[in-house]
């Protein structure tokens, strides 16, 4: 495969999951999402960057953290507002809310909300893979935090003793909800995660797209040729709280030059400027896009809105019959 | 033709996952010593010579971690079965097994099934100790979305295996250590069967005994003596804990109108505490007696045989049950007991009944 410079795309990317997540932090107030959700706006970068160089066979795996994950990979929009507010047409049929969001149609397989939890499932995914010989990509997200957990070392090296085609996407946000990584770990350097375990790796400004994009070329590109495992570390910020639609950072967290720092650094507006300068892009064009993405989210939400509730009666199914 | 021969139930597990694998090369074994020369008790003797290493997966120490690769596979279209040596290094896996194994089919609406059969075996005895012995099928079953077998009988417990590695339900398949010496008839060709639940295996009258798992065979000798002072027992079978088929013990107790219950695990909370209040909630009227329950006292167990005395029950439990319930006379239960002594003179508490070696 060949290196994809589409930085319009990407940017569009970007752009629309920023603009869903807003939607639903404007629309959080009103209850009738009732569940909670963990934005990723900040972190776009990671999700539009990778899956520019996933096709839609390979499959990815997520965490609590999961819509940019779900909309980048081609996840349909409308099943996902619908889980979000308990409605039929869910992805889940209103069984798992916003931190199980999966549609299997995309390549999307599965979201879980315990931290860690998910990594094994994307490792057995590659074994499927390898013992299928199907030349695909098992890509699996997942947080600072999760990597302080034993499941994952043990699907780390798994994957490793097996040849498993999976990459492994760290996203390092500095906090597990309110604590701060230099009090969890004794470096921000997360790749000896991957070093430990002989898996290659690389580290990036998580909200550079141009480096995204050609770090996740270089990480598949390597999986797919020689069908073993790579980490990638991508350094970057949430800028609402943990789980939520607001800003929190009245609560005094996270020290105030490190949140103008990565406020300043963001990824769709530092994107958007190159692509202006470059004349790729054009604030009126701009304003378009924001305008298309704004009525495709608004059609989103009415179709919840006018969305059935699963009816009560099949809240028993799918426990034992098959 | 599919004749019989006489196996122990650890060679008809063998036997069960050589055919599931050979029928179904989406099939594939993961454990901790599944190759090594002792092969799990023997049940993977040969699997990895005949199936090679990609299908019979020697795996590292991380049960947590192969508990979501078997998930993850079973998910993408595998059929993996997972093996642990002893019950209680599954527990490092209960995150997995609760939260993923169990609810991936209910959350995703049908979507997603997880097809995967993990065993895993009880030890018992020789100063195995209070963290290599534990029955801990209660917490199993406490999960919607899990199926839990304890097999008895080898030729069942062979059928059992093959049918779960048919089936899409994610199932604990949970095996006694002693159960695995037993020997019975086992047919050369496993058969598809239905996982429904409970069986009687022997008819009876007077007095009904649940059991499963080894608690079988001693429920079947105190069953032998009670017959020989003219009490008449019907034995069921439990097999599949979960989920529980009541119907075939709600008949044999609305004809006997008692009921005994007995745990492999501890007495208190166990899956005799479930089936006593479900049959005292439909069958109250009909009893003629509280229903008893027997399992295993109120602390861990110790290594040592002198400690572990009178720590697992036996027939002879069943029988002063059975007393308590139809009130014979102190006189013939002293018989009885003395016939069960002449039976199985000094035997030791760690080590299995010489008596159940089969075939059954
Ligand atoms: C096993 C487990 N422990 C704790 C939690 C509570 N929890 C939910 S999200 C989270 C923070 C995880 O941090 P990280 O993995 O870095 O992801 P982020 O939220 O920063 O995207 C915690 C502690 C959980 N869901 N699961």
């Amino acid at each position: 495969m060949n290196f994809k410079n589409n930085y319009l795309d990407i940017y569009k990317n970007m752009l629309r999951i920023r603009l869903v997540e807003e939607e639903i932090a404007k629309r959080y107030s009103e209850q009738n999402m009732r569940c909670p959700v963990h934005l990723s706006i900040g972190q776009e970068a990671i999700a539009s960057g990778v899956m520019n160089h996933l096709n839609k066979e390979d499959k990815i795996y997520s965490t609590h953290r999961c819509h940019a994950h779900y909309l980048a990979k081609g996840g349909n929009l409308n099943k996902m507002i619908s889980e979000l507010h308990g409605k039929a047409s869910g992805c889940c049929g209103g069984r798992g809310g916003s931190m199980h969001l999966f549609d299997e149609e995309a390549g999307i397989m599965s979201s879980l909300p315990i931290v860690g939890s998910v990594i094994p499932l994307a490792v057995g995914n590659a074994l499927t893979i390898k013992l299928k010989k199907e030349r695909l990509v098992s890509a699996v997200f997942f947080g600072d935090g999760a990597i302080e957990e034993g499941v994952y070392h043990e699907s780390a090296n798994f994957a490793k003793i097996q040849s498993l085609p999976v990459l492994f996407i760290c996203e390092n946000n500095l906090f597990s909800v309110y604590t701060p990584l230099n009090e969890r770990q004794p470096s921000a350097d997360l790749t000896r995660h991957a070093k430990s375990h002989d898996i290659k790796y690389l580290r990036c400004d998580g909200n550079d797209i141009s480096k995204v994009n050609e770090f996740a070329f270089e990480a598949i590109e390597y999986i797919r040729k020689n069908n073993q495992p790579f980490f990638i570390q991508f350094d970057t910020y949430r800028h609402r709280e943990h789980c939520g639609p607001n800003f929190d950072d009245e609560l005094d967290y996270r020290k105030k030059n490190e949140v103008s720092f990565w406020f300043e650094n963001d990824p769709i507006i530092n994107e958007k400027n190159r692509l202006i300068n470059d004349k790729i892009l054009t604030e009126n064009e701009n304003k378009k896009l924001i305008d298309t993405y704004l009525n495709e989210i608004d059609e989103a939400f009415k179709f919840a809105d006018q969305d059935s509730f699963p009816d009560p009666a099949t809240a028993e199914s799918f426990v034992y019959e098959f | 033709m599919n004749s019989s021969r006489n196996l122990t139930l650890s060679d008809a597990l063998c036997e069960a996952t050589h055919q599931a694998m050979k029928e179904n090369k989406n099939v594939f074994v993961i454990g901790e010593g599944v190759t090594d020369p002792k092969a799990i008790f023997g049940t993977t003797k040969d699997l990895v010579n005949n199936f090679g290493v990609d299908r019979v997966i020697e795996a590292p120490l991380a049960e947590n971690g192969l508990t979501g690769f078997c998930i993850g596979s079973a998910m993408s279209g595998m059929k993996p079965l997972l093996i642990h040596q002893r019950v209680e290094f599954a527990l490092l896996s209960v995150e997995q097994i609760f939260n993923n194994a169990a609810k991936t089919h209910y959350v995703s609406a049908g979507k997603h099934s997880v097809p995967l059969v993990i065993r895993m075996i009880i030890g018992r005895g020789w100063g195995q100790g209070p963290a290599h012995s534990q029955s801990l099928e209660p917490i199993f079953s406490y999960v919607p979305g899990l199926r839990v077998i304890m097999p008895s009988l080898a030729n069942d417990a062979k059928d059992m295996l093959y049918s779960a590695l048919k089936e899409k339900i994610p199932t604990m398949f949970i095996e006694h250590r002693w159960c695995h010496y037993v020997t019975g008839d086992v047919k050369k060709s496993a058969s598809k069967i239905n996982l429904d639940g409970p069986k009687v295996i022997k008819k009876g009258k007077d007095i009904t005994v649940v059991a499963f798992s080894y608690m079988i065979y001693e429920a079947l000798l105190a069953s032998e003596i009670l017959e020989k002072f003219d009490i008449s027992s019907e034995i069921i079978d439990l097999r599949i804990l979960k989920p529980l088929n009541l119907k075939p013990i709600l008949e044999s107790v609305s004809k006997t109108r008692t009921l005994i219950c007995c745990d492999t695990g501890f007495r208190e909370y166990g899956i005799s505490a479930e089936i006593s209040a479900s049959i005292t909630e439909n069958l109250f009227d009909s009893l003629k007696k509280p229903v008893s329950r027997i399992g295993l006292p109120n602390r861990p167990t110790p290594s040592s045989r002198a400690l572990a005395a009178n720590y697992y029950p036996t027939a002879e439990n069943i029988i002063m049950e059975a007393k308590k319930i139809l009130n014979f006379t102190d006189d013939i239960l002293i018989n009885m007991i003395n016939y069960l002594k002449e039976k199985k003179p000094n035997i030791r508490a760690d080590v299995p009944n010489p008596l159940f070696k089969g075939p059954f």
